[in-house]
This record gives C-alpha cells, sequence and structure tokens, in this order.
C-alpha cells in the first residue's frame, strides 16, 4: 500500500483501539483531508472524532491541548508544514513546556501529523522542513517516517504515547507503495534502524532522504562502493547507536536532509558523532542538505534538493580523505 | 440574536455578602503581602498584581462549581485562591518551593491544579483561550459529542471560565478562539478583565472599537460589559451567563470594567497612567463598595470588619510560616517533567 494508505490505515486503529483519539484539522473529515490521509475516517468514526476546523491553526492546536488536559489523544493536521508556524506558539510555548511548568501534573499526549518536504512540485510554505525548529524544543518528541510500514506503526506509537509528538510525513513518498505487514514486531519509536548494511561510508538520512539514499547506495553497489545507510526515524531525541556504530567501522559519515544546514539536525549529528567517536573518523563528516535560502520556486527544486549525484559526491570526498 | 445588555442589579443576600467581602480581602491583604515579599526578595520571577479588580475574580467564580475548569493569565492569583488551591501552597509556589502547587516550576504566572481543575496561569498573553476552547470540547464530547451540546433540555453542562485581558483581545488567538467555541457551541465563558490598559498601553490605544464585547459580538457570543468595581453586579452577570452556557446556550462573553490600582508589574514605574485617573478609581474601589453598602444594611460594622481582617491576617501569616520553611526543588530535578517518565512505546 502507499504510505497514504498506511497512515490511514493506522489512524484508523489507533481511533478503533481507543475511543480517546479524535483528528482535527483543516479538511480532515468531509473531505478527508488534502493528501487523503484522513479518507473515510469521518464517515467511520463521525463528526466529534474526525473534527474538521476553520483556518485556526493555532485554535486547533489549543484545542488538542485543552482536549489532552481532560484525557484525549488528539491528533492535529497540519495541512502543509509552512502552515505550521501560526501554530508555533501553541507548540513550542504551551504544549512543548505545560507538563514541566506544571511539574509533571499535566499530560498531553497530542500528536501533530505536518507533511513536510519538496519534491511535489509545489513553493514556499508547501515544501519546508522545519524539523530542526521542534528538535530544538525540549518537551516536543519529533519523528519522520520514511516508508508505508514504518508510517503505519509510527503514527499508532506516537498517538498511543503519553507525550506531544512531532510527527513528519514525508509529503513527496506518499504515494510510493510497499507492503505494510500490520502483525510484524514492531521497532520502539525512538530508534534509529539500518536501513541498508555496509562498509565503506555510513549515510544517515530520515523522512523522504531515506529513498534517495538507498537508490545512492545501489548506485554506488555498481560502482564497487558499500555504503550504510541509516533510517533516523526519531529525530527528538536522537538515536545514534546505530550511526556509532556504523561509524566504528566505515570512519566516514554522510549526514543528508532537505533542510538547510544551518543549525539543523546534520550540525547536532556531526557535533555528537565527533564527540563520541572522533579517533574512528577518517574523514570529516559531510553534510548534503538544501541551502541556505527559502525555499525557492519549483522549476528550482531539482537544484535544491539533495540527489544522487550530490550524496555520491559528499561519499566520494569522504572517501578521498 | 445577539444583545448587548447592561449586567442586571442583583439583591444583596448580606451572607453572600460577607463571604465576598472575606474572598476579596483575602486575595487584597495576600497580594499586599506578596508585594512587601517581593521587595524583600523572598519571591522572584514577576509578579502582577490584581488589586483593585478583586470583584471580577470574586463574582464570576461564585458562579462555578468544583466540576467547572478555570483557564486565567499570569494575573491569576485571585481566582488560583477561590478555586481552593490553599494560600500557603500558592505562596509557596512564589517562593520557589517544592510544597508550591507546580513545586515552585510554574512561579506567580504559572499555578495549576488539575485535580480543582484549574489550568492555569500561562504567560503567554491569549494563549489560554485555545487551551479553553479544548477543555470546552472535551465537556461536550462528555455529554454525548457535536450537536447534543444545545440541544433542548440538555441542561447541567459543565463549563469552561476563560479569564484574559483587554490587551489578549487585540491577539489572534483570541478570534480563533471565540469563533470556535461560537462555531461549535461549545460551554465556555469568556470573562475579559478590562482594566483599561495593557501594561502601559490606554485601551484606546490598542483597539479600534474600544467596546469589547462589541468583538465578541460580531461572533454571535451573547456579550456583556459590566462594572466590574461592583462584585454584585458581576455575580448577578456572571451568574446569568454561566447558567445559559450551562444550559446549552453557546458561549457568552463577559467584559468586566475594572481598573488594577497597581503597576503592571512590580518592575513597572507606572508612569503612564495619569494620577487624578488613579485616585477617579481609587474611588470605586469593590473592597469600600461592598463593606459600605453591607454596613448600610446592617450587616457589618468595626468589629465585623476587624474580625475578617484578623482571619485573614493569620492565614497570612500561616501562609509565610509555610512558604518560609519550605525548600526549593533540588537542582538534579531539573531534568524531569520534560518528558513523561514511562517513556514512550
Ligand atoms: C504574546 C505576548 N506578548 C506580549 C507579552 C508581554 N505582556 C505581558 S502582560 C502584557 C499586557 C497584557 O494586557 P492585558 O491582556 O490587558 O492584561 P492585564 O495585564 O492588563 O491584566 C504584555 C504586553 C506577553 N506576555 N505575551
Ligand atoms: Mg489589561
Amino acid at each position: 500500500m502507499t504510505m497514504v494508505q498506511a497512515l490511514n490505515a493506522g489512524l484508523r486503529a489507533a481511533m478503533g483501539a481507543d475511543p480517546a483519539v479524535m483528528i482535527l484539522g483543516e479538511d480532515v473529515g468531509r473531505l478527508g483531508g488534502v493528501f487523503r490521509v484522513t479518507d473515510g475516517l469521518q464517515a467511520e468514526f463521525g463528526e466529534d472524532r474526525v473534527l474538521d476546523t476553520p483556518l485556526s491553526e493555532s485554535g486547533i492546536v489549543g484545542t488538542a491541548i485543552g482536549l489532552a488536559m481532560r484525557g484525549y489523544r488528539p491528533v492535529c493536521e497540519i495541512q502543509f508544514d509552512g502552515f505550521v508556524f501560526p501554530a508555533f506558539n501553541q507548540l513550542v510555548s504551551q504544549l512543548a513546556k505545560l507538563r514541566y511548568r506544571s511539574a509533571g501534573a499535566l499530560s498531553l499526549p497530542v500528536t501533530v501529523r505536518i507533511p513536510f518536504g519538496g519534491g511535489i512540485g509545489a513553493v514556499e510554505h508547501h515544501s519546508e522542513s522545519p524539523e530542526a525548529y521542534f528538535a530544538h524544543t525540549a518537551g516536543l518528541r519529533v519523528v519522520a517516517c520514511s516508508n508505508p510500514q514504518d508510517a503505519y506503526v509510527m503514527v499508532q506509537q506516537s498517538i498511543a504515547g503519553d507525550d506531544p509528538v512531532i510527527f513528519l510525513e514525508p509529503k513527496r513518498r506518499y504515494w510510493e507503495k510497499a507492503p505494510v505487514d500490520r502483525a510484524a514486531a514492531a521497532d520502539p519509536l525512538h530508534a534509529a534502524r539500518v536501513a541498508r548494511a555496509g562498509t565503506d561510508v555510513t549515510v544517515v538520512a530520515y523522512g523522504p532522504m531515506v529513498r534517495t539514499c538507498l537508490d545512492a547506495a545501489a548506485v554506488a553497489e555498481g560502482e564497487g562502493m558499500s555504503l550504510a545507510v541509516i533510517d533516523l526515524r526519531t529525530l527528538s531525541p536522537l538515536d545514534l547507536q546505530p550511526v556509532l556504530d556504523s561509524v566504528r567501522s566505515t570512519g566516514r559519515l554522510v549526514v543528508v536532509h532537505e533542510a538547510p544546514s544551518n543549525c539543523s539536525l546534520s550540525a547536532e549529528i556531526a557535533a555528537q558523532v565527533t564527540e563520541e567517536a572522533f579517533f574512528s573518523l577518517a574523514a570529516p563528516v559531510l553534510r548534503v542538505t538544501g541551502y541556505d535560502i527559502p525555499y525557492p520556486p519549483s522549476r528550482f527544486e531539482a537544484a535544491y534538493l539533495p540527489d544522487l549525484d550530490r550524496i555520491l559526491d559528499a561519499v566520494d570526498r569522504s572517501r578521498a580523505y | 440574536m445577539t444583545v448587548i445588555l447592561p449586567a442586571p442589579r442583583g439583591s444583596l443576600g448580606t451572607g453572600t455578602g460577607l463571604l465576598w467581602l472575606r474572598d476579596m480581602l483575602r486575595i487584597r491583604r495576600f497580594e499586599e503581602t506578596c508585594a512587601q515579599l517581593y521587595s524583600e526578595t523572598k519571591i522572584r520571577g514577576f509578579l502582577h498584581l490584581y488589586i483593585g479588580e478583586e470583584a471580577v475574580a470574586v463574582g464570576t467564580m461564585e458562579a462555578l462549581t468544583p466540576d467547572d475548569s478555570v483557564v486565567a493569565t499570569y494575573r491569576e492569583h485571585g481566582q488560583a485562591l477561590l478555586r481552593g488551591i490553599p494560600m500557603k501552597v500558592i505562596l509557596a509556589e512564589f517562593y520557589g518551593r517544592a510544597e508550591g502547587c507546580c513545586r515552585g516550576r510554574g512561579g506567580s504566572m504559572h499555578l495549576f491544579d488539575r485535580t480543582r481543575r484549574f489550568f492555569g496561569g500561562n504567560g503567554i498573553v491569549a494563549a489560554g483561550l485555545p487551551v479553553a476552547v479544548g477543555l470546552a470540547l472535551a465537556e461536550r464530547m462528555q455529554s454525548g459529542g457535536p450537536g447534543r451540546f444545545g440541544d433542548p433540555g440538555h441542561v447541567g453542562d459543565n463549563v469552561v471560565a476563560c479569564y484574559f485581558g483587554d490587551g489578549a483581545v487585540a491577539e489572534g488567538e483570541f478570534h480563533e478562539s471565540v469563533n470556535l467555541a461560537a462555531l461549535w457551541r461549545l460551554p465556555v465563558v469568556f470573562f475579559c478583565e478590562n482594566n483599561q490598559y495593557a501594561m502601559g498601553t490606554a485601551l484606546a490605544r490598542s483597539h479600534s472599537q474600544t467596546n469589547l464585547a462589541i468583538k465578541a459580538a460580531s461572533y454571535e457570543v451573547p456579550a456583556w460589559q459590566v462594572d466590574g468595581m461592583d462584585v454584585e453586579a458581576v455575580a448577578s452577570a456572571a451568574a446569568r451567563a454561566v447558567e445559559a452556557v450551562r444550559n446549552g446556550a453557546g458561549p457568552h462573553f463577559l467584559e468586566l470594567l475594572t481598573y488594577r490600582f497597581r503597576a503592571h508589574s512590580m518592575y513597572d514605574p507606572d508612569r503612564y497612567r495619569d494620577k487624578g485617573e488613579i485616585e477617579r478609581w481609587r474611588a470605586r474601589d469593590p473592597i469600600s463598595i461592598l463593606a459600605d453598602r453591607l454596613r448600610e444594611a446592617g450587616a457589618l460594622d468595626d468589629a465585623g470588619m476587624r474580625g475578617i481582617e484578623d482571619d485573614v491576617a493569620a492565614e497570612i501569616a500561616a501562609a509565610v510560616a509555610f512558604a518560609e520553611a519550605g525548600q526549593p526543588e533540588s537542582v538534579a530535578d531539573l531534568t524531569r517533567f520534560v518528558t513523561s517518565e514511562g517513556g514512550q512505546p
């Protein structure tokens, strides 16, 4: 099934399992979501549990906070990445901090789903990668799925947990198909995973770039190079153990994401790997990222987004050290 | 249809009147002590006093039951006391003691007590309003989902009392929240504490329409202006609004016209208000208005007043002793409660 269908199935399972789960967002009900992730859920679970809201991002997240204070497990859909910023205040100043501020009295199991990243020919406000803002904020958990199986499992885990989760969905991968095994044993939500084993260079990515890195590894294999690809899955807290384990054998690390590099996840990963595995590194940690500019018009998307060439070039530079 | 009416005047039952007087004095004297403790640096951080506005909290909270929820602002000490959080626990919170209602984490702006359904002060202006909408949506869900709340004959729901200032009405979150509450017919009472200033900015310098009830009314929310210095007027308007909300009429909005006698916070030199203006409002001190009325009715004399003052002073002295004896949370504990301690699946 596609990632959209997997997310839909995951949400359906979560709603079926727990009557406290609700969905709120713009056009999530009757329309079924701009990307159809919530398709059919309002018909199945009713208008009270799948709530169409007006254009009020701050209101949506604040409402979810109030619901969570009274025992509900709301799932907010933010229609596109760039529309999360009107809700920033509620996310960062309220949702992230209320448990701390109340010394643990308040528990806020709110999941905020955000389709993120570029690659669909959209524009600024519709192609952004805002993950670093949230990973920077203590009190929020931040995860990104990269494939339908993870999408199905991780969305349910996010909803079932007792903390706020920023759940990032790589919208360019929404329509890619892969089998989903509903009965498969699940990895923990906050665990990175080796997506492909390899011995020469370690490549780390999350969300939309995992597929790109796997494609790069396939090309590299044809050229006689063995790339390890690690799917981070969790951005806050980070799980760098598989990365460190791999780097201790390859000695080389390339970090890939769509977001601009300045103060990004790759900056944090480079710092932590340097702190933890300095003597294993044979080359500096290299980064392949979006550029430090606002997301460009769609005709420049191919130039902006990391692709096979840029990733393989970084791999070559790492090996040349 | 939306109507904007002056609040009706109730008839003062003297028993209730004496309780109100006591509650207003508890807030007033407690905060006077806090101001003193602040200047002694016993209380640190910020401190926003409610002095002058006591009739608003006392009159409105009279209409609430323990099952109702309260969301307030950083100027929430009065509401917290009236909600039943013990004064000593509040003061310990101000002192940053582990014995405080948030282990000293919240401080004066962020008092919480989940069991009393007191969902906090808030240091961000207007940020509590969307949260109140969510709490009210939870009430409606528990009463049977959309369409159920507001059904004819559907009575007795819990309500959410949401307090905020005149300044908050200029924020987008006010407009989002009133719209959502009205759209979904949620059981929220919006209590706008219009003390004429947002920090140093007078109402007319913040709002193109200074009658804030009109703004709420534009969302099809019944909205009234009320004399916020007269606890009787406040109580009767609040009772009416809360009863309507409880019985499914959807959100209501009360604009409570009041004034803070002190500066915005302990840091504020208060240079933006005219002395004459302050004196005019002080002449309508809500405590004096009520006390005079009680004396006229023969329900209060000097001895009665002294008795109340003595009780309040004793409560404050005990609270100070409790806070003084408390201990701060250990530094090592500061990493606790960032996320749930059980972890994530
Ligand atoms: C979003 C936000 N902007 C600015 C401030 C700084 N600030 C704190 S209180 C205040 C005035 C608010 O006035 P009002 O809502 O009328 O409440 P009052 O203090 O008069 O009770 C301001 C500007 C803040 N805390 N939050
Ligand atoms: Mg004000």
